[in-house]
This record gives structure tokens, sequence and C-alpha cells, in this order.
């Protein structure tokens, strides 16, 4: 009879009370109280953004250093060489010249700016130009042999059709459509307006993307949107599961290393976003001790894990398990997950004008420039598309960006308006 | 009690072996009584009637226990641990079903539909109700107790970002989308779990149960075979010695043993012949059923999420010995319709009559009608064609939706009539145990009663 005590315990009359009693007393508390904490994100988030860690893009030059040192950048650059071959070589020379190399590309930069101005309306193509191209290139590697401007390292604008593109229009019946790779949830840059009845993409880089469609394809609407996370931009490029990403993607060194990029068709840099109420001023000590937001594998990410490690920022400075896109940063901090959003001034602007208690503290501390990425060997469409975009910047960019942008980022657009494009060179 | 009363009556009788003159313990004393005593009849007799009448109360003692015990497993079965698991079964369905329904009135865009609101918030309520029904079920302290406490935290959480994402969604802003796929985070992340580990650990407490409802009461039969067989004897003894047949105490005894012993092993037999049935015909196409409509669940889920994040996520799979990149939703929906037709075919083979069958077979054709669509769906999603597979999944009477529907409707029914079955078999098990308890402590006292008045008869005859 004893052995079967716990079973009358369970009667439905007696259980009942004690159960119901228990279940606030009883409280996991611990256990749920970590459990946002938990649901929020894959931790590894951090590391493994497509393996473009700085050993990959270290490996390359140290190499091309034994080759490079009996070509200077200035010799005959082979055509086959592509563009990687070509910075390597350059940057590889680079080293071997040193001190007289700087100084020559000195001399050179000044010349690009000269030779630079003829591009701003119309790109000729071929021929002379090339030769300046390479000057240009000579110039950019010179002002910085750690690679400063990213936004500068893109083939020559050129229509010709190459084998992406001839790939690209050879699909047929329904699948004959570009594919690209944008956001979903950046307001005013690539997002689904929620009220809208259709499922239809629109922003200022939807524009954009309708634009190359209908320049490559004769058709605006011939385009597959596939939404794509900001860590998978890289990868999603690299095995063809796109032909490009449109999509607010920085122009970075460290991103050359796996893609091609056309010239910037934005700029913009990284900014701080809190709450008005916050005592965060901007990017600076008002961040110690606070929990900050960003998406995994976005530069902003990037520039706070290396800037800590550097001690310019207060090493109390929380980094949060990075979300999978920005506008997920916004939803942690108005569930008072985090403190602050570090990302893209342009998207941050984004996220303020979708809620009226946050706002942008302080100025941009970096600059960068949205370009458009493409897979690293496929240099024709690059060119393409930077043939486009220099059409683009003369008649249809203003027009987008008021359409668009006007109302977060204002009416003034020359803040945002990328600069003249330089070139690396031609081929 | 029989032991000292005959060492006191019977030591004048004893003297003729004289006691040595050394002092002695009490216990040898005592020894020596009762041997004094067991040499004589009377003493004898006594100590057969004490022997038989706590050999039957021993009997009826042990044979309540037993029946008590299984008794009260078998109620747990049928009043506690089979309505928890299903509980745990409903609680997941309605949390997923929420969740696909809040997703889908996202991908409809605009504002969302009545119907889509009014199954949410069904869905929301019923998930609700059933962790109440689960709570008071549930024993304090026990695993499901804790499952039950994260998921009544985690309800309310989860409801709270629905409802900021439809605010932002009004507006017009997509953060409403962000706040959307947080809430899926957490119930694809945290609460499907906890619901899916509280269905495990009830389903192992109704197990349990019946392992402890339907063995044989072994210790209980033993004894009352022993008791029938020291009856017996002691009636042969006794014919033997007085060449009479019947001793009314005895007789009346072992009729009591026998019919408590009959019963016992009758009823249960009967009960765990109803168990049984109700385990082969009513939990494991419960089970089986339970299993396929979660399956058809997360099929749905991850169909609606497939359009939701548009090519986002993505698994490598290896195939054929190569490595192959697929949508990673697309791919769960794949091994979910899978699980769902098979556990359609074993419920389709256990289902043991034509109220059971008809629905799975029903369920069956609809889950043929879906992939087809489905296929139709991805073929359209995978040319661009975003807006026509949009309509081919969450559109009219012709998308994927209805035939999720009618699949999740007839798994339903057929539940409900498993459900049923279930409860007859149970019910009629745990009916033939009705009694058993009582009605063998009373008889065993009775027949302890007949044993002793029958030996006291012939006990008398010695005053």
């Amino acid at each position: 009879m004893n052995r079967r005590e716990p079973v009358n315990g369970r009667e439905p009359v007696n259980g009942r009370e004690p159960v119901n009693g228990r279940l606030p007393v009883n409280g996991r508390e611990p256990v749920n109280g970590r459990l946002p904490v938990n649901g929020r994100e894959p931790v590894n988030g951090r590391l493994p953004v497509n393996g473009r860690g700085s050993v990959n893009r270290r490996l390359p030059v140290g190499r091309s250093v034994s080759v490079g040192g009996r070509e200077p950048a200035e010799g005959g650059v082979p055509v086959e060489g592509g563009v990687t071959m070509r910075v390597r070589r350059v940057r590889a020379g680079l080293k071997g010249w040193g001190g007289v190399g700087a100084m020559a590309a000195l001399c050179a930069l000044a010349l690009s700016f000269v030779l630079l101005l003829p591009w701003t309306t119309r790109s000729p193509g071929d021929g002379s130009t090339g030769r300046a191209g390479q000057g240009v290139a000579a110039g950019t590697q010179a002002a910085d042999a750690d690679c400063t401007d990213p936004e500068k390292r893109t083939p020559t604008p050129s229509s010709a059709d190459g084998p992406t593109i001839a790939a690209i229009k050879a699909r047929t019946g329904e699948k004959r459509k570009l594919i690209v790779g944008v956001d979903q949830n950046s307001y005013r840059w690539g997002y689904r307006d929620p009220n809208n009845t259709g499922a239809e993409l629109e922003g200022f880089d939807i524009d954009l993307v309708h634009r190359i469609a209908q320049d490559i394809l004769g058709d605006p609407n011939a385009v597959q949107f596939k939404a794509i996370p900001t860590n998978q931009r890289i990868p999603a490029i690299q095995e063809g599961r796109v032909d490009m990403v449109v999509r607010t993607m920085t122009i970075s060194c460290t991103r050359l290393a796996d893609v091609a990029f056309s010239a910037p068709y934005f700029k913009t840099g990284q900014q701080v976003l809190a709450p008005k109420s916050s005592t965060i001023k901007g990017y600076d000590d008002t961040l110690a001790k606070k929990k900050v937001c960003t998406a995994t594998g976005s530069t902003a990410n990037t520039k706070l894990v290396d800037d800590k490690k550097a001690g310019k920022i207060a090493s109390s400075v929380v980094i949060a398990a990075p979300v999978p896109n920005q506008l997920d940063c916004l939803v942690r901090l108005q569930l008072g997950e985090v403190d602050a959003v570090v990302t893209d001034g342009a998207l941050a602007a984004s996220q303020a004008a979708q809620d009226p208690t946050v706002e942008l503290k302080g100025a941009p501390f970096t600059t960068e420039y949205y370009g458009v990425a493409m897979k690293k060997n496929a240099t024709d469409l690059v060119r393409r598309v930077n043939q486009i975009l220099v059409e683009y910047r003369a008649s249809g960019w203003q027009a987008s960006y008021d359409k668009w942008l006007s109302a977060t980022l204002g009416s003034d657009a020359t803040k945002s308006k990328p600069p003249a494009p330089q070139y690396l060179s031609t081929s | 009690m029989a032991n000292p009363a005959p060492g006191s009556t019977v030591a004048p009788l004893a003297p003729a072996s004289a006691p040595p003159p050394t002092r002695r313990t009490a216990f040898a004393e005592g020894v020596d009584r009762a041997r004094a005593a067991a040499t004589t009849e009377p003493g004898r007799l006594r100590i057969i009637g004490a022997f038989l009448a706590l050999l039957v109360l021993a009997f009826g003692a042990v044979t309540a226990w037993q029946t008590t015990d299984r008794a009260a497993a078998a109620d747990d079965v049928l009043h506690k641990s089979q309505p928890l698991s299903t509980a745990a079964a409903d609680i997941y369905r309605a949390l997923a079903d929420a969740n696909t329904a809040a997703s889908s009135g996202f991908l409809a865009g605009g504002q969302e539909t009545a119907e889509s609101r009014s199954r949410y918030e069904e869905d929301i309520d019923e998930a609700a109700s059933k962790l109440v029904t689960a709570a008071n079920n549930a024993d304090p302290d026990s695993p499901s107790t804790a499952f039950i406490t994260k998921l009544n935290k985690l309800l309310p959480e989860y409801k709270g970002l629905v409802e900021r994402a439809r605010t932002y969604n009004r507006q017009g802003f997509p953060v409403g989308g962000a706040y959307l796929r947080y809430a899926n985070q957490k119930m694809q992340g945290e609460m499907l779990p906890a619901a899916q580990d509280l269905y495990t650990k009830e389903n192992q407490r109704l197990q349990d149960d019946y392992g402890d409802a339907t063995p044989y009461p072994w210790a209980a039969i033993g004894l009352g075979v022993l008791a029938l067989a020291g009856l017996a004897w002691a009636q042969h003894r006794n014919y033997r010695r007085t060449n009479r047949v019947l001793n009314h105490g005895l007789v009346a005894a072992t009729a009591t043993t026998t019919v408590v012993l009959l019963w016992l092993v009758v009823g249960h037999s009967v009960a765990r012949a109803g168990l049984d049935d109700s385990y082969d015909h009513g939990v494991r196409s419960l089970n089986v059923l339970h299993d396929a409509r979660i399956a058809s669940l997360k099929a749905r889920g991850n169909e609606n999420l497939t359009l939701v994040a548009r090519g986002a996520e993505t698994v490598k799979v290896a195939a054929d010995g190569e490595e192959v990149t697929l949508d990673k939703y697309d791919h769960e929906f794949t091994t979910e319709i899978t699980t769902l037709g098979k556990g359609l075919t074993l419920a389709a083979k256990l289902a043991d009559d034509q109220a059971g069958e008809k629905p799975v077979a029903s369920a069956e054709n609809n889950m043929a009608e879906w992939k087809k669509r489905h296929t139709a769906a991805r073929a359209q999603d995978d040319n661009g064609n975003y807006e026509q597979a949009l309509a081919l999944v969450i559109g009219g009477k012709d998308a994927t939706g209805a035939c999720f529907d009618n699949v999740d409707q007839n798994l339903a029914d057929a539940l409900a009539h498993e459900q049923t079955e279930f409860r007859q078999a149970a019910g009629d098990g745990l009916g033939a145990m009705t009694g058993l308890p009582i009605g063998a402590a009373v008889l065993a006292v009775l027949g302890a009663a007949g044993a002793v008045v029958g030996i006291g008869r012939r006990l008398s005859e010695y005053r």
C-alpha cells in the first residue's frame, strides 16, 4: 500500500492544488532568464563570415612578393592576368620598389586626376585610356600599400558582352532572368512594403537592379530576386547562386579578395544609432560598458571587433552576438537587449525612420562606398555594370534618391553621391 | 496470538517428559512449550487454524494491494497520462499552427485576413488552455512541469513579438517582418522543442503507466494457490482424523478464497486484455497519427518559410556522393513530407476498422495532391516567378494550403476516432478491476473468519 502513495498523490483532486501552486513558485527563473539570450543568435556567426579572414588574404600577397620582384607594376600586365593577378603583382611590385615606388606613385596620382576628368562624363573604352588606367592603378596602390581605396579597384566600363553576360543571355524561357541577391529588410533600400498586396520588392537598390536587368536583358522585370542575409552575400556569389549582389554592400579590401566590385554607387559611413534618451554620443568613450549590436558579416562588425582589439574603443564595449540582418538590431534595441546599433549611416537612417525614439549619434566615423558585387572572374559583367553605372549616375540616380532616400537622408544628396569613379586598368 | 495460548493451557499436560532443572532462556522455554503444544491435537489445531487464517488474510491483503496498484495505473492511463499525452500533442499542434498562420499572414501581404487572424487567435487560445490541462495533470517537480513552465513563460513573449510585428506592418515598416522573424525564431528554437520534449515525456509516462497496469499479480496468485492448498490439506487432515467430510467454516474459507482467486485472475486478465487492446488499437494509432500531424505541420511551416526567406538560407547535402546546395526550408519540407508519408502508411496499417481507415486514406490522397502542387510552386519560384509561387502556396482552394488544411482535418478526424476507441478499450479494462481490491479484502476477512470458525468447531470438541 505504501508504495502506491505517490500514485494517490497524483490523483486529480489531490494533484491539482499543488501543481497549480507550483508553477510560478517552482520558478525555472534561472533557466528562463537566459533563454532570450540563447535564442537570439547562432553564436558562431561572427567568425565564419565566408572565410575572408586576414590569413586568406595575406597568402597570395606573400607569395607574389617573390614573383612580383621581377615584374614592376608599370610593366605590361598580361591580359589574362585578371584583376587578381594584377593587384597582386602591383602590390608585390610596390613592396619591391619601396620608397621609390611611393614617390613615383605620388606623381602618378597627380597625373591620374588629370587623366580621370574625361571619364566622369563618358568612358571611351580601350586604347589610350588603358594606359592611363594603369597609371591610376599604380597611383592607388602607391597611395597606401595596405589598400585604403578599395573602391578604385574596378575595371574600366565596357558594353561588350563577355562569357558571363553571354551565359546570362543564353537563359531561355522562364529562366531568362538576372538572378540578383538583395535585401528585403532594408527600409527604402530593398524591402517589401507590408501594406502592398503584391510581393514585389522596392527601394533604391531595387531600382538599380531593374536598371541593370533592362540593360543586359532588355527587360527591367527580368529579375529573380533572392533575399540574402548579410553574411551570405559572398558565399552566394562564389557558389553562383546569384549573378550579382545589390544589397548595400560596402566595397572593402577584405571582400575584394573574394569577389569583384563595380564602381561605387553610393557613399556612406558607419554610424551609431541609439535611443534619443541614451547617454551615447557617438563612436567614442560614451560607448563604454554598452552593448552594441551589429549584423553578422557586416563591415560594422569587423570594424568594431578590430577597433576593440586595437584599443581604439573602450575594451568594456560589449559586442552583442551578431544578428543575421541589420534590421534585427533595431528589434534588439527596442526590446532593450542592446544599447546601441552600429551600421552604415544610410541603413541607420532607415532604422531611425521606423522608430521616432531612436536617432543617429555623432557623425559617420568611416567613409564607405556601396558597390555591386559579382563573381571574381566575371570581368565582363563587372565592366558592363560599371558602364551602366556611368549612365545611371547621369540619369536615374538622383530620381531614385529623391524617391526613396530623401525622406530618411535629407533632400541634399551631395554627401551620399559617389565620387567620380576611378578604374584599375583596361584589359 | 495463537502461540502463547496453547503454551499456557497445554503446559500441565506436558510433564510426561520432565524438564531439566537447569535455568533456561524465555525463548527456549517458549519453543519448548510450542513443541509440546504441537504434540497434542488441540495444540496442533490451534496452530493450523492460525496458519490458515493468516494465509487467507495475507492472500486478501496482497490481492488488494496489487490490484489497487494496477487499478491506479490503469486509471492513470485512462484519465491522466493519455489525456496529457494528447494535450501535449495538441499544444505542439496549436503552437506550430499559430506560427504558420502568422507567417502566412505576413506572406500574403497587406493586412491579414480575418481567417488568418482568427486561426492564429484560436491556436493561441488552445495552446494556453491545453497548457493549463497539462499543468493540472503533471506532478510537481517532474520534467514535464519544467517544460510547461517554460512554455507558459514563452507564450506571452511570443505573442508580444507578433503583436509588435502587426503594429509595424500596419505602419508599413519592414521592422515588422523582423519582429515576425524573431518570433518565429523563438517558436522554432525554443517553444516547439519544449513542446516536443513535453510530448515525449508524457508519452514515456503513458508507457510507464501501461507497464504498471498490465503485469500479472503473481504474488497474489501464488498466495491464493497456497491458501487453497493449505485449506485443502486441513480438510483432508480433518477427514482422515474424524471421517467428517464437510467442515462448514473451512468450506466457507475455501469458497471465498476460490472466489477471490478466480476474480483476481479473470478480472485482471480481462483488464489486461482491455488495456492491451487500448494500447494496440488506441495509443499506437494515436502516436502515429500525432507524429504524422506534427510532420505535416512542420512541412507546411517550412513551405511558408521557403517563400518568406526567399532563398536566404541554404544547406549542403550529400547526394550521390556529391555535395549539393539546397534551399534549407525546402529541404526540410521534403524531409517532413516524407515523414508524413511514412506516418500515414503506418497509420493505415494500424487502423482496424472502416471508420479509422477512411480519414487516413483521404489524408494520403490530400498529401499526394499537396506534393504535386508543391512541385509546381517550386518550379515557379525557381524560375523567378515569385508572385505565382506565392499564389500556389497561400492562394485559395487550389493552393497547397488547402491540401494542408485537408490533411490536417482528416488527421484530426482519425485522431478523434482512435481516441474514442482508446477510451472504450481502456475504460473496459479499468472497469474489469472495479471492486476487486475491496472485494478481495472483504472476502479474505470472511475466509479467514471461516477458517478460524471451522477449526474452532473441531477445537471445541476437546473441551
